[in-house]
């Protein structure tokens, strides 16, 4: 069992705070780290890593230092988010030569090539390779030694949903075997699909951790906002304040429109067509207002 | 202390590269240029030493000391693909060592080889001159390649520097200030072979124990400094 564990970690970077005071611990099984761009994830994900060392707290593998420590790397198998690799390798060269420097051969090298199925693609130039494939290769490079502990930074970004389903089987799969596998979305439902277990982070903050239904309860309990513009505001405006799941509506007069707070947000997805038909009136926006994750994750918080 | 397989990455980079084009151009040049000079006017000994030591251990020493020695581990550094060869368990030490010897074996063979072949068509290797600048160009390889290593770990910007070193101090400050002569791996290497070369075509501001001193503690100690700077390498992210 391979663990890694975060205590009491802050990260600064000159008078900006990108991870502010986390303690968490990261063991078997899959852990998907959420949080909007600019959380602070990758920033995490480069100290869990070993590129990066924390302002102060620490940051361990099974209680050893994993900052200026290149023996973790014997048990981590780090999938970074930027695209660089060796470009002008093809994608076998690559893997193999990070089999090489674990001490391992191109039978390594290989049977990580066929997890990620990219041996038919093996003898092309890295360069050649779509954001997907990069990405499986990446992978395989992350494979090749076999790790108990996986670390993906934002791993499904740039792939086609088959690629994103087959990488989400093996990651499973890793897990179920018992290794430790970390990856960081900014996409709810990505995480929601492949990991029990959640860590939410927003603004570097550590916003809730733990089964993914719970935090989706959180996130859809919400009021929702939405901006409608229609015929007759007015006359949609009397009719939807009738029923429950509306919790308040504004006239907007400057942006001629209405100003909707939902509450229950199936409720009223299904009520407003329903009203709008049943009085005649003709819907020209309907626009959710708040659904960006930076606001759904500030909701988070405050909850 | 040595990893071939972060030797054969580091080659491939090096010489895969736009860049490298420049390693082959220098040398071609300065053959070029032995070969329309001796046509011209004949086997000169001074006009001999004057080219070797003013364009090849001069400029062409160093400008392929830039590319070879930073272009074997900045690039990568400034995309970040070199965090595949450092999230192994590999020492940092190992991974400069072995850049540093591909740094030092590429800028050799782009250097010394055609000194060595424009100084015999030069004057025909006359007063050992060609031998000698070979052998100075062998030395300085060694620290401008542990120079600019460490530079490229320094800085985003080691090719500027590198070039700001090579052409404005080496060569300008070089010759025209004295103080800065005396301060030039140049000088260092030029003292070093200056009992090679018979007559007194081959001179220089510091003695020859000086020189190769000098030359070792600026190789150690860049190469040194170069270790610790990829210990504490850092990825900032992407946000």
């Amino acid at each position: 069992m391979t663990a890694i564990q975060i205590d009491r970690v802050s990260r600064w970077f000159g008078n900006v705070v990108a991870v502010n005071d986390i303690t968490m611990t990261i063991g078997p099984g899959v852990t998907g780290l959420l949080g909007p761009n600019g959380a602070g994830k990758s920033t995490l994900i480069n100290m869990m890593a070993g590129f990066l060392p924390p302002s102060s707290g620490s940051v361990t593998l099974d209680g050893a230092p994993i900052w200026r420590n290149e023996q973790v790397y014997k048990a981590i198998g780090l999938v970074p988010e930027r695209e660089a690799m060796y470009d002008f390798l093809t994608g076998k060269d690559f893997v193999i030569a990070n089999a090489e420097l674990h001490g391992l051969g191109a039978a390594a090298a290989q049977k990580a090539l066929a997890t990620v199925e990219m041996e038919y693609a093996q003898d092309r130039k890295i360069s050649t390779y779509s954001k997907g494939m990069r990405q499986r290769v990446k992978m395989a490079s992350a494979l090749v030694h076999e790790p108990s502990v996986l670390l993906l930074d934002e791993p499904f970004n740039g792939m086609d949903p088959r690629q994103r389903m087959h990488l989400m089987d093996l990651l499973r799969q890793m897990g179920a075997e018992g290794r430790t596998v970390l990856f960081s979305s900014h996409i709810l439902e990505e995480v929601e699909q492949l990991a029990a277990h959640i860590e939410v982070i927003v603004a570097g903050r550590h916003a809730a951790s733990g089964d993914f239904r719970k935090i989706r309860r959180l996130m859809t309990d919400r009021p929702h906002r939405y901006l409608v513009r229609s015929s007759d505001d007015r006359a949609l405006a009397a009719a939807l304040i009738a029923d429950a799941s509306t919790a308040g509506i504004e006239l907007d007069w400057t942006e001629k429109a209405l100003r909707i707070q939902a509450i229950d947000f199936t409720r009223f997805t299904e009520l407003l067509p329903r009203v709008a038909r049943e009085h005649g009136i003709r819907l020209y926006t309907v626009q959710p207002s708040d659904e960006s994750l930076e606001s759904v994750f500030s909701y988070l918080v405050a909850a | 202390m040595y990893n071939p397989t972060v030797a054969r990455l580091t080659y491939r980079a090096l010489l895969g590269r736009r860049r490298a084009l420049i390693m082959f151009a220098l040398p071609a040049l300065l053959i070029i240029i032995a070969s329309v000079v001796r046509a011209l006017v004949g086997p000169d000994d001074d006009v001999a030493a004057e080219l070797l030591g003013g364009f090849a251990l001069g400029a062409m020493v160093p400008l392929i000391g830039v590319v070879a020695g930073t272009g074997a581990i900045a690039p990568e550094i400034d995309d970040s693909s070199i965090v595949y060869v450092l999230a192994k368990p590999i020492p940092r030490s190992t991974i400069i060592m072995t850049k540093l010897v591909v740094a030092i074996g590429v800028t050799m063979a782009f250097s010394a080889i055609p000194t060595l072949i424009a100084g015999y068509i030069l004057n025909n290797n006359s007063q050992q001159l060609a031998a000698a600048y070979a052998i100075a160009t062998l030395i300085a390889s060694i620290a401008y390649a542990a120079v600019f290593l460490l530079l490229g770990t320094v800085t985003k910007h080691a090719v500027v520097f590198g070039l700001v070193y090579a052409l404005v101090w080496e060569a300008l400050f070089g010759s025209l200030v004295p103080g800065a002569r005396a301060l030039s791996i140049q000088q260092w290497a030029q003292a070093v072979v200056e009992k090679v070369g018979r007559g007194d075509f081959i001179t220089s501001e510091v003695s020859t124990a000086t020189g190769a001193v000098l030359l070792v503690v600026v190789t150690v100690a860049a190469t040194w400094y170069a270790m610790r700077r990829l210990r504490v390498l850092t990825l900032a992210g992407e946000e």
